[in-house]
């Protein structure tokens, strides 16, 4: 029996692999629940908005280092080129609701309609993605790949078991950390974010009281912008870049935002987490936890994994359904139009 | 009844099309456009039944299309017997191996499933009820894969080259379009339970996870159907072409049209196929306009309009989406296995949302919501799109890059992107429509 051993795996392969995943997932999470706060619609284009803003970051990251300009060896290049795709993506979105959702918000079409919208967008997004960089994975990642390896860790610990942290699962963690940080300080404490929570709790008060719909709007586009470029460059980071993994993202992202509650942060923050860890924890093979957890001889045989990691989307639909069968407005009670 | 000239115009117009693509390219790509178009056809009229009728947003279609490919599988496919008794001979639990021990796991899976709802309604809520339910699903769990996963694990060892799967029951394929259409029916019957009467947009992503589980399970399930080893060679309902060639009456006309042997059959084969589609689809668009105009379309239509007045004046709403919901689905798998029987293969790795889910949404839109001629329309329109913006792509980015260095960078990765092209179209196609006509090109009357 020999429980930290036990730990360090549990750490090494289910917790630091879902705490980025789940980080991911929240700020994608994050990005659904305001489309859905304050436009009012389901946003069906969320994934492949996030690849086409990856993907104008790789291009910056790419010419960035060809220019030698580098994170120095130790940070990923990338990272510089995150306000480059928050810019691109702002003029992106922007343009696609002055074409496109603008007409439908003045005419007050049904929210399906908008949903329709979307999902025109979302071909038109995943598109211009293929057209411009092609379906086939691309690494972009440079710089230090580890902040501890295995074998650093087993010779810093004299341990049996290994553990590693990987520079893009600690950036990332970080970094959404800090971004979700900032969104919820914008919301509460600037005069913009408390416009955005009145015009998302009644629009009419909002209107009466003198804010801005069209601002509003134009707010929360370049908010999502900053939202879903931080989380695909983090995900391409962490996991490399397609855009046909960007698009199946969609599911578990509003898996994260329903479970949570629509139309609430906080809610789509732990949603985010809950769909990761439940993700990792159910497709991961017990076996060699619990041959370190039970005492020698009693070691299971089987792999002890309760579903194959093909299921993963099974585990995110359980969850989703189990939710909304038991508490519809989500965990942290969002609303319900 | 007045005739709309209209309508038979646009109609007429879409024939013209495809003569004219039979006449400049080629008659088999033209049949091969018009088989797809009028598979497609029967599916935007499954979703026309849920959207335009009575407002419910499917995003699955794409797995309620697979589950009906998967009955052409488990119908006409010759029954694969070592599979079935795989481990069973020489075994002293012969009920955990072979298709006992299959059946007997999923059906201890359902009666786990079955059991934990009833312990659910049984018990008064606390924790004592989640704990039970907990237990109920763990020690089902557990017992279904004692018997489930020697079984299928001794069913894939089964020559796996080319089987390792239970395969069928050798029965006429025919007889799959209608089991395709239950097994959606079965399906979409389930998702409706949990999430009909939820909002609107739940169902929508329900429905888009379902139809990811669909495939995963296609995919992963080797006994079941090869999973993405592919089931080939499934009987087809139609002659072959080679089976064609030989036949003297064919050599005959190939002869008088002054055509190949080969391209001949391959015409005549994909003619029986046209026929036998349009016969399946004139039957489905009757009953779908008679059942449109009958007091119960109205009372849909109704529904659809008003959710709260149709409550008022005592209907079920629930109940009714959920009519719609399953009929619409299983439109959808019937249309689903008379595609894997034309193509003679079930590929479980080639089901894509953007082509089985949303392609056949932009059909409904751009044809027309709640017209039944419109959503045939619109597949027609679309899916000629969708093949022919391919080659027109290349060709338009053949010209762009004409001056270009024929070794460039640039110009092999716009001749490469040319593909895409028929998403962007796709796109800008639907939202167009929903901008300047979002009644479609046949409005519902």
């Amino acid at each position: 029996m020999d429980p930290l051993s036990a730990l360090i795996t549990l750490t090494n392969f289910v917790l630091i692999p879902a705490f980025a995943y789940g980080s991911q997932l929240a700020l994608g999470a994050l990005g659904i629940t305001l489309i859905y706060s304050i436009l009012r619609f389901s946003h069906f284009a969320h994934g492949d908005i996030m690849a086409f803003g990856t993907m104008v970051v790789i291009y910056t990251t790419w010419a960035l280092q060809s220019a030698g300009i580098t994170g120095g060896g130790v940070l990923p290049t990338a990272l510089m080129a995150i306000p480059v795709g928050i810019a691109a993506m702002v003029v992106y979105l922007l343009v696609v609701d002055r074409l496109v959702y603008r007409y439908f918000r003045q005419v007050k079409a049904k929210p399906l309609i908008f949903v329709m919208a979307s999902l025109g967008v979302m071909f038109v997004t995943n598109g211009l993605t293929r057209l411009f960089i092609g379906t086939s994975e691309r690494r972009f990642e440079d710089g230090q790949r580890f902040i501890f390896s295995v074998r650093e860790f087993r010779e810093w610990s004299g341990l049996a078991e290994g553990l590693a942290l990987r520079s893009a699962q600690a950036i990332t963690i970080l970094a959404a950390l800090l971004v979700m940080l900032a969104l919820f300080w914008f919301l509460t404490r600037t005069k913009s974010g408390k416009s955005m929570r009145a015009y998302s709790d009644n629009e009419d008060l909002a209107l009466l009281s003198g804010i801005n719909p069209e601002r509003v709007v134009v707010i929360t586009w370049v908010i999502v912008a900053a939202l879903v470029v931080t989380a695909g460059t983090l995900y391409g980071l962490d996991k490399g870049f397609r855009p046909i993994n960007y698009f199946q993202l969609l599911l578990p992202m509003f898996a994260a935002a329903i479970v949570g509650g629509l139309g609430s942060p906080i809610g789509a923050i732990v949603g985010g987490y809950v769909v990761a860890f439940s993700e990792m924890g159910i497709t991961y093979a017990w076996r060699r936890f619990f041959s370190h957890m039970l005492p020698e001889g009693m070691a299971p045989d089987g792999m002890m994994q309760l579903l194959p990691v093909d299921y993963k989307f099974a585990v995110t639909f359980a969850i989703l359904v189990i939710v909304l069968i038991f508490r519809p407005t989500g965990i942290f009670r969002g609303k319900s139009i | 009844m007045s005739v709309n000239w209209r309508n038979i115009g646009l109609f007429a117009a879409m024939g013209v099309v495809l003569l004219l693509t039979g006449a400049f390219q080629s008659w088999q790509l033209a049949l091969t456009i018009l088989n797809m178009s009028l598979i497609s056809a029967i599916m935007a009229l499954g979703v026309n039944m849920q959207w335009g009728y009575a407002g419910l947003f499917n995003v699955g279609i794409m797995g309620f299309t697979a589950v009906g490919g998967l009955a052409a599988v488990l119908i006409a496919m010759p029954p694969v017997g070592d599979a079935w008794a795989a481990g069973m001979i020489g075994s002293d639990q012969p009920w955990r191996f072979g298709i006992a021990g299959t059946l007997l796991g999923l059906m201890l899976g359902v009666a786990t499933i079955l059991a934990a709802v009833a312990v659910y309604k049984r018990m008064t809520p606390g924790r004592l009820r989640g704990a039970a339910i907990i237990g109920v699903i763990v020690a089902g769990w557990a017992v279904s894969r004692f018997f489930f996963a020697p079984a299928t694990s001794a069913i894939q060892a089964v020559n796996p080259a080319s089987e390792g799967y239970l395969g069928g029951l050798g029965l006429p394929v025919i007889l799959a379009w209608p089991v395709g259409a239950v097994f959606a029916a079965g399906a979409a019957w389930v998702v409706g339970r949990i999430s009909l009467g939820l909002r609107s947009d739940y169902l929508a992503i329900a429905t888009l996870g379902i139809s990811e589980i669909i495939i995963a399970i296609l995919k992963h399930e080797r006994w079941l159907a090869r999973g993405v080893n592919n089931v080939t060679g499934i009987p087809r309902p139609v002659t072959r072409p080679v089976d064609l060639q030989p036949q003297p009456w064919v050599q005959e006309l190939a002869a008088r049209l002054g055509w190949t042997v080969p391209e001949t059959a391959a015409i005549l084969s994909a003619l029986g196929y046209a026929l036998l589609f349009t016969i399946v689809l004139a039957i489905l668009i009757w009953l779908a306009e008679k059942a449109l105009n009958s007091p119960w379309g109205r009372m849909m239509r109704a529904i659809r309009d008003n959710e709260v007045a149709a409550r008022a004046m005592g209907k079920d709403v629930t109940r009714r989406h959920l009519n719609i919901f399953v009929l619409g689905s299983a439109v959808c798998g019937l249309a689903g296995a008379m595609m894997v029987s034309m193509d003679g293969q079930l590929t479980p790795g080639s089901y894509e949302p953007l082509r089985f889910t949303f392609l056949i949404w932009v059909m409904v839109i751009v044809g027309g919501s709640g017209n039944n001629w419109g959503a045939v329309l619109g597949a027609f329109v679309i899916w000629f799109l969708w093949v022919q913006v391919e080659p027109a792509g290349r060709w338009l980015m053949e010209t762009v890059t004409a001056n270009m260095d024929v070794g460039s960078e640039l110009r092999r990765h716009l001749l490469d992107s040319a593909a895409y092209m028929r998403l962007l179209t796709m796109g800008v196609a639907l939202l167009l429509v929903l901008r300047f006509s979002p009644r479609g090109l046949i409005p519902e009357r």
